[in-house]
């Protein structure tokens, strides 16, 4: 018994000593768990129960000048998916396919792209949903069944209807990965891609806020440990005038042609309209546009990604005869009473050049060939300027160079000189050529918006003011009228010469035998509507094929290939307030849309000004067909009017 | 039967150690069920309750002589036989398993009452053998009738409970003089037959716990993710721990049935090292207070008796921790004292009485 007493105090002391050990190896183990490793784990457990939510800061606001709300914000729904907290990713991607109402390999799709990215990061799987999407959704979470599932509301762009001033504010979109680099953004944010919405991104782009909250194992919210509220981006105003804009777009669209328009105010540069047709509709873009529909958008054959305004180039036709008329005159080459016989042509350097009046218009002076747009005599004041000249004065006039517009993107036209053909083709200029330009033909190419600047310079007498669309800002405190930028140039025209060209220009309107007379004095329901507003203008017609080109490519191009009209005015002619171009792509004579349109707008402006009802667009006429309009152009020759 | 002297020899400070625990593992089921943060759940009451009733078991296990109980072992073997057949055939369906009876208060878990038969009739069968060294033949028949109970309640299926039967028969069979030799071959037959265990006796849930804890990251969302999330509550706590009632992990439900299993790693994370050390020294008294208590032991079948009762209380309270830091498989094995559960708390409680009864009365005949 003693013995067995031994035996078992023995064996009792071992499991003693080997308790003792099993805990010290217990607390060590957790010694280093909580003591060595503390930071780890602790980081983890932060990870695990705080999430940090974005708070989309709304973009800022967009006014007219007259503080009518042309851009606002709207809320759409995210449904976004945080991996950080799928327990099995396979599962959440189908249960999520089918309550959104997916493709299951769309939705793997959107994931797999997102791969690389923190798992914190949500994955926004449907942008814009709709509200039976976001209800699904929100029941789903309620039953614990998608923790990983988040829903966020998000400020989104609201454009105004009918896709008005389309290519004036641009879109907005994700940052992209250049931007990010070079712009300091943050991935996912929402920024300006085009327009004012990027030139002005700084201003509207407001700061994100945030939120984080602590959330328990399903993935709900407990409580909020932190908010900071977002700041709303600055408010801008505009130079445009709304009625203007849209007085504008409805003369494009119920006449049924492209093309592009520009009105400043001739004495400030203010862009009082900007349009180019055909638009697109940036709120498809606002919350994300599909692939189909981009695809669409940039492989039509139209462009209506392309902002004519700006980014198009084209033959300023006898509009430039302005340029010539100008160049002569302030040379001191000729006097406004220097006249030309016109036969109906003439020969220079041994060819012969028609003008587009077969019979000739006889003896005119210089206000007169302005008015009639006499071709033989512009061949003769070019010819006595010479090529150098003529691009000397259209740059002073606002061609050739870009205007400095504060929208992206801007294309400069071409005015042709010497030099310029030397270092372009290393061949020598031939005086023949200058006769073609001296016309608006040739190399000469314009955009839209630089012609709008030359117009304005004739009309307020040699200042090349620099377009612009900013009026004020509002930070928050008031609105803050923004500096105009400076004239591009200034150069003091002759008494004489401001004369001569807004006489002219107001026959071309206003006198029997002016190329736009008998269009602009049409019998219609507004045609008394601007009496005692003189309105001074030019026409032009910009050949898209030669003659003999059109009849070799008849039948075998669907392009149209109908010649562009142009109108370029200012009103009213003893102290110009408004100027502009209307530019319709393929309509043939300008009369056919260019003039009318210009005529509502101006009709539009002065009924806004006086406190008038609007003009309503006379009834319908039908939208011309490409081919419908092919007849009334054409006048023959090489000639232009 | 209760002389008023064996007042004296009660382990006081044991049964201090003892309510200790007890009063830590309330303390915790009440900050980790929200009821600081003022839920309605009412568990913390249940165990306060669960505790009266089980000192009520301790005081009628501790007045009644152990000699007396062992003698009568039998029939508590068969009764507790007799519970778990019915169990398993009417018992209450709950996650697959059977392993409860409903009664009106609380649901009965027979299983944890078998360990205490297991240990009497052990305790008994070797206490009665004359010999210094336990017979092959013995040890055999001891283990059958081990093996009986530990069938019924794997069949349940309940492997974790099934399991702790083990050390009772080890413990008693190594202090009964069981021959080093043959605990190697014992050790040796579970290796040879564990191949075919696994392959015929586990389930894949269970299969998938014990490769999931080799390799948590594996299944990180998985099975993984309790061990994971053990660690990272036991680690996030720190020295001091984030403060009663202040544990996300736990507080969140990061961990799963926290009040139960994963109980201690809420104490770690809210109360930190400082509260582990506090703790497993308590365990460490316990487990110590009880060894002696064996020593002292008036006769073998007194010490085999403590040893068989403290063998299934240690193995589990170290699995439990060990498992609690994430560092073992996860088992639906309790922490004896501290868990939430009424018929481990009774069962367990009962066990001390045994236990104190043996040191109690190691000057009696």
């Amino acid at each position: 018994m003693a013995e067995d007493r031994r035996k078992i105090a023995f064996r009792l002391s071992i499991l003693r000593y080997g308790s003792v050990g099993v805990f010290i190896v217990l607390a060590v183990a957790f010694w280093v768990l909580q003591v060595v490793q503390h930071a780890t784990y602790e980081e983890m457990a932060e990870n695990n129960h705080q999430r940090t939510l974005a708070l989309r800061a709304p973009r800022g606001l967009i006014f007219d000048r007259d503080g009518r709300v042309l851009v606002e914000n709207r809320n759409s729904y995210d449904i976004a998916l945080v991996r950080e907290h799928t327990r099995n990713l396979g599962q959440t991607i189908r249960l999520l396919a089918s309550v959104l109402g997916l493709k299951e390999s769309l939705v793997r799709e959107i994931v797999d792209r997102h791969r690389h990215q923190p798992s914190y990061e949500p994955i926004v799987i449907v942008q814009d949903a709709s509200l039976a999407q976001v209800a699904a959704v929100m029941a789903r979470r309620l039953d614990s069944e998608l923790p990983d599932v988040v829903v966020e509301k998000v400020p989104t762009r609201r454009y105004p209807p009918d896709s008005l001033a389309a290519h004036l504010f641009g879109y907005v979109g994700e940052v992209s990965d250049q931007q990010v680099a070079s712009d300091g953004l943050d991935s996912g944010d929402i920024v300006g891609q085009t327009g004012l919405e990027k030139i002005y991104n700084s201003l509207l782009m407001g700061e994100d806020g945030a939120r984080r909250v602590v959330v328990n194992s399903m993935g709900r919210e407990m409580r909020t440990l932190e908010e900071i509220p977002p700041v709303e981006g600055r408010r801008i105003k505009l130079t445009i005038d709304e009625d203007l804009q849209k007085a504008v777009e409805e003369g494009f669209r119920d006449s049924g042609y492209n093309g592009a328009a520009v009105i400043l105010n001739p004495n400030t540069g203010e862009v009082l309209a900007l349009t180019s047709l055909p638009e697109y509709n940036p709120n498809e873009f606002a919350a994300g546009i599909d692939h189909a529909e981009w695809a669409s958008l940039t492989t039509d054959k139209l462009h209506p990604l392309e902002d004519r305004a700006l980014q198009g180039r084209y033959s300023p036709g006898s509009t430039f005869k302005i340029v010539v008329a100008t160049a002569a005159l302030e040379e001191g080459l000729v006097t406004p009473d220097f006249k030309v016989h016109c036969t109906g042509g003439a020969d220079f350097y041994g060819r012969y050049f028609h003008c587009w009046k077969k019979g000739g218009h006889g003896t005119l002076d210089m206000a007169q060939a302005l008015q009639q747009s006499c071709d033989v005599y512009f061949y003769t004041l070019g010819n006595m300027l010479g090529v150098d000249k003529i691009h000397k004065w259209a740059t002073r006039l606002g061609l050739g160079e870009k205007t400095g517009i504060d929208l992206p993107n801007e294309v400069q036209g071409l005015v042709p000189s010497t030099q310029w053909k030397k270092e372009a083709t290393g061949q020598k200029w031939y005086a023949g050529e200058t006769i073609s330009v001296a016309i608006g033909q040739g190399q000469v190419s314009v955009t839209p918006v630089s012609l709008a600047v030359m117009i304005s310079t004739i009309a307020n007498g040699g200042t090349r003011v620099t377009p612009h669309l900013l009026k004020a800002v509002d930070d928050g405190s008031g609105w803050k009228p923004v500096p105009p930028p400076p004239p591009k140039g200034v150069v003091q025209l002759k008494p004489e010469t401001i004369e001569t060209l807004h006489e002219g220009l107001s026959m071309v309107v206003n006198q029997p035998g002016g190329t736009a007379y008998w269009d602009w004095h049409k019998p219609g329901p507004n045609s008394a509507d601007l009496a005692g507003f003189e309105v001074a203008g030019k026409t032009g017609t910009a050949q898209v094929i030669s003659l003999a080109g059109a009849r070799e490519a008849a039948g075998k191009t669907d392009k149209n290939l109908n010649d562009h009209g142009w109108f370029v005015f200012f009103a009213p002619v003893d102290h110009p307030q408004i100027a502009g171009v209307v530019f319709a792509e393929h309509s043939g004579h300008p009369g056919v849309a260019a003039i009318p349109i210009a005529r509502f707008a101006l009709e539009t402006y002065q009924a806004e000004k006086e406190g008038k009802p609007l003009p309503v667009w006379p009834a319908a006429p039908k939208p011309a067909v490409a081919a419908a309009a092919a007849t009334t152009t054409t006048t023959g020759g090489t000639g232009q009017r | 039967m209760f002389d008023r002297h064996l007042w004296h020899y009660i382990d006081w400070l044991l049964l201090g150690a003892i309510l200790t625990l007890c009063f830590i593992g309330v303390a915790m089921i009440y900050s980790v069920t929200g009821a600081v943060h003022g839920s309605d759940s009412q568990l913390y009451l249940k165990q306060i309750y669960a505790i009266l009733l089980g000192l009520g078991a301790l005081v009628v296990c501790l007045s009644i002589d152990y000699r007396t109980l062992a003698d009568k072992s039998h029939l508590v073997y068969i009764a507790i036989l007799a519970l778990l057949l019915y169990v398993l055939l009417f018992g209450t369906l709950a996650g697959g398993s059977r392993r409860w009876i409903q009664l009106h208060v609380f649901n009965l878990q027979p299983s944890e009452f078998a360990k205490i038969a297991v240990a009497l009739v052990l305790a008994k069968f070797f206490g009665e053998n004359r010999q210094s060294i336990p017979t092959p033949v013995e040890l055999a028949l001891a283990g059958v009738l081990t093996i009986v109970p530990l069938g019924l309640i794997a069949k349940e299926p309940d492997l974790g409970t099934a399991v702790t039967l083990i050390p009772i028969y080890l413990g008693i069979a190594y202090l009964a003089g069981m021959r080093m030799k043959m605990l190697g071959i014992l050790a040796i037959a579970f290796v040879l037959l564990a191949p075919v265990a696994w392959k015929y006796g586990l389930k894949d849930y269970q299969k998938s716990r014990i490769t999931t804890f080799l390799n948590p990251t594996q299944d990180a969302r998985g099975a993984g993710y309790q061990q994971i999330q053990a660690r990272i509550t036991v680690g996030s706590g720190g020295l001091e721990g984030k403060g009663f009632g202040k544990g996300t992990q736990g507080q969140l439900r990061f961990l799963p049935v926290a009040h139960n299993d994963f109980i201690f790693s809420v104490l770690a994370e809210e109360q930190g090292f400082i509260g582990v050390l506090v703790t497993l020294g308590l365990y460490l008294f316990v487990i110590i207070r009880a060894l002696e208590a064996a020593r002292l032991s008036n006769d073998r079948l007194g010490a085999y008796l403590v040893l068989g009762v403290l063998a299934t209380f240690t193995f589990q309270v170290i699995y439990n921790i060990t498992m609690s830091a994430g560092l073992a498989p996860v088992k639906g094995l309790t922490l004896p004292l501290m868990s939430y559960g009424g018929s481990s708390m009774i069962a367990t409680l009962a066990g001390f009485g045994l236990i104190l009864n043996v040191r109690m009365r190691r000057f009696t005949n």
